[in-house]
């Protein structure tokens, strides 16, 4: 499948206020989204977010309340499971547990009516995709949990849908495997081309393997995007929180200019360095990430602006990185990534006075 | 699953716990077969059976009489009534299937705070004697009974249809009796299976029709073998259903075996009689039923 850019390719699959209410409780609220033809979508929110939801309703288990899924200019979503061009892969994978391996990629393929010599040629193919050959003629429980999964993606490709849907595709398998099947996983979708969906909790993988990702709470779409800028500029206090860890200040609004604006807080005032042409007087919260302040134990120069005066509370050291909860002299608690760049570089102890500083490029103010 | 049993259970603990059920089944079966095995050959004489061995002047004779083998297979009524009896087992068994099977399905598959209500009201016959729910469907079935008043009243019939001591009286009878349990095993297979599996189906393109054989039916079939054994097994035995149900015509060899022991009191043909069935229905059975589910068993352990 080739990733010719056709026209309307940047909306191959378009969701348009798409809504299903249980018990007049809206799981999914008037989600609008596109996705790119062989983009891979990430659809990150906590349990209950509604991800599932609009996931299953892409896949057809769930029948929308309203809105509409139109997949290549095709309005799709009243059509049955089993009449989509849609495959999906299962959390914990849904094999066959009375079917070997073959039969389990094959048995799509037969039931579209598929003549023998082909359902064999494309089984064969899909093993060899996901490296299965030797296990060809195996039942699932006589697999491991990461060449159940690969199973599962082959019998999810073999029909060479148009959209792969994933839920949970790494939640079974524990954490070192995990790690390394999220770059095999989105080498072999990429290398078949197609475009994909998937639903996850984890972070991690949302932003290790999806083009771009969307964050999702309470039936809504928070925000849409790539995940450096999910990351790096976080739509709200939700999502900023929802990605990594932060510190968040509150505090107002008392310069605004294009280039840069000033907010006071009661933990001292940061100089930020973009607008946000908001009123005077507003009330904002500065973001902050842990690894983007450094600590130093000498009083800064200039101490006008974004430092922050306090004393280590805790520290944690992961071996990468150590992290320092900061008590500051405004009874906040500051966290702070500082990266083991030197083998031998002396970690501040416990109880030390320490000043915390920041770049004016290093925050976002966000406004609700 | 072996990881969660304690570890005593390892040891003697669990010998004791399987032995002494095991132990106990092996002791009252096989001692009361052995007793009828030793009667099937022996001569009688009178009351008295003759001993299998015997010692005289230093000579040490053993004794079989297989007369009442040869006689089984020389009258035809035997292998008839065997025919019979297998004949309308395997019906009882395909009726409770047919009945069962989809009673089971909707029984699985309805909220699952309904269930344990659905499961008590299938075993609610068992809470009145096994006889007066067979003597009630006399009640029912007779001439005068239930049913026929109904369609008289109806002006369905003009006379009443004979449905008393007779091949359908019998039927129904017996799978009114064993249907729960065809229920209980299909339904304990289909209620653990994994739903997302029929999503998966449909979701490769599967018809809701085409699932249902392909993965439900497919992964219920230890289910349905379990079920289908403790109908057909019991059934091919069965002597008060037949006895206060069936007619003259229908021929169970469980009535063949209560008319040599008690009409005849011919106990050596008697239990030639009840021998044979062990040997030639019950352990072919007991074979094709260990080999089944140890393959269905192999499919779908995970």
């Amino acid at each position: 499948m080739p990733n010719s850019a056709a026209p309307g390719d940047a909306d191959f699959l378009r969701v348009e206020r798409l809504t299903k209410r249980f018990d007049e409780v809206a799981a999914v609220d008037e989600v609008s989204l596109s996705i790119a033809r062989g983009e891979i979508f990430a659809l990150l929110g906590s349990s209950g977010s509604g991800k599932s939801t609009l996931l299953r309703m892409l896949a057809g288990f769930e029948t929308p309340s309203a809105g509409s899924i139109i997949l290549e200019g095709v309005e799709i979503s009243k059509l049955r499971p089993y009449e989509r061009p849609i495959n999906m892969m299962f959390q914990s994978y849904a094999l066959f547990p009375h079917l070997t391996v073959t039969e389990n990629i094959a048995f799509g393929l037969k039931r579209h009516g598929w003549a023998r010599e082909r359902v064999t040629g494309q089984v064969d193919k899909m093993l060899a995709l996901v490296q299965l050959k030797p296990y060809a003629r195996r039942k699932p429980h006589q697999l491991s949990g990461g060449q159940q999964q690969r199973v599962a993606l082959a019998r999810s490709l073999a029909l060479e849908p148009k959209l792969l849907l994933l839920d949970e595709p790494l939640a079974a398998l524990d954490r070192k495997l995990r790690e390394q099947t999220q770059f095999e996983l989105s080498n072999i979708i990429k290398k078949v081309g197609v475009t994909c969906v998937m639903v996850t909790h984890d972070q991690e993988e949302a932003m290790t393997m999806a083009d771009r990702m969307a964050v999702m709470s309470s039936g809504q779409l928070l925000q849409v995007g790539r995940p450096n800028e999910i990351y790096e500029t976080p739509s709200c206090r939700f999502v900023a929180d929802f990605i990594g860890n932060v510190n968040l200040f509150d505090g107002t609004l008392e310069q605004d200019e294009i280039d840069h604006c000033v907010i006071g807080t009661p933990h001292g005032r940061f100089y930020v360095g973009h607008g946000i042409t908001g009123v005077l007087g507003q009330a904002v919260t500065v973001a902050l990430r842990p690894e983007k302040i450094e600590l130093q134990q000498q009083a800064p120069s200039d101490m006008d602006y974004n430092c922050l005066h306090g004393r280590v509370a805790e520290r944690a050291y992961f071996g990468a990185s150590s992290l320092y909860r900061i008590g500051l002299d405004s009874g906040m608690v500051l966290q702070v990534s500082v990266p083991s760049t030197e083998r031998h570089a002396g970690l501040i102890a416990v109880g030390s006075e320490v000043y915390a500083t920041c770049a004016p490029d290093s925050m976002v103010v966000l406004t609700q | 699953m072996r990881a969660s049993t304690p570890r005593w259970l390892h040891g003697w603990g669990r010998r004791v716990v399987i032995g002494v059920p095991f132990l106990f089944l092996v002791l009252f079966f096989s001692a009361p077969f052995l007793v009828v095995l030793r009667i099937s050959v022996s001569e009688a004489v009178g009351v008295r059976f003759m001993d299998l061995l015997t010692w005289d002047d230093g000579t040490l004779t053993l004794r079989l009489k297989f007369a009442n083998y040869l006689f089984l297979t020389s009258d035809p009524v035997y292998i008839l009534t065997y025919l019979s009896s297998i004949g309308f087992a395997l019906l009882n068994t395909l009726i409770c299937l047919a009945i069962g099977y989809p009673f089971a399905y909707f029984m699985a598959r309805s909220p699952a705070p309904w269930r344990p209500a659905l499961l008590m009201l299938v075993s609610l016959p068992f809470w009145t004697s096994y006889l007066l729910r067979i003597y009630a469907w006399k009640g029912l079935l007779d001439d005068s009974g239930v049913v026929n008043n109904v369609l008289l009243w109806l002006h369905l019939i003009d006379a009443p249809v004979r449905m008393m001591h007779t091949p359908f009286s019998m039927m129904v009878g017996m799978v009114y009796t064993y249907l729960p349990f065809m229920i209980l095993p299909v339904y304990a297979n289909l209620v653990k299976m994994d739903l997302r599996l029929v999503e998966a189906a449909a979701d490769l393109g599967s018809t809701p029709f085409r699932t249902f054989w392909l993965v439900t039916v497919a992964l219920s079939v230890p289910g349905i073998i379990a079920g289908s054994m403790l109908v057909l097994i019991p059934s091919i035995g069965e002597y008060v259903i037949p006895e206060l149900l069936g007619g003259p015509s229908t021929l169970m060899i469980g009535r063949v075996l209560w008319d040599e022991f008690f009409k005849n009191i011919d106990w050596s043909m008697a239990s030639a009689v009840a021998v044979s069935m062990v040997v030639l229905i019950l352990i072919p059975l007991a074979v094709f039923n260990h080999y089944q589910t140890r393959g269905a068993g192999r499919g779908s352990g995970a």
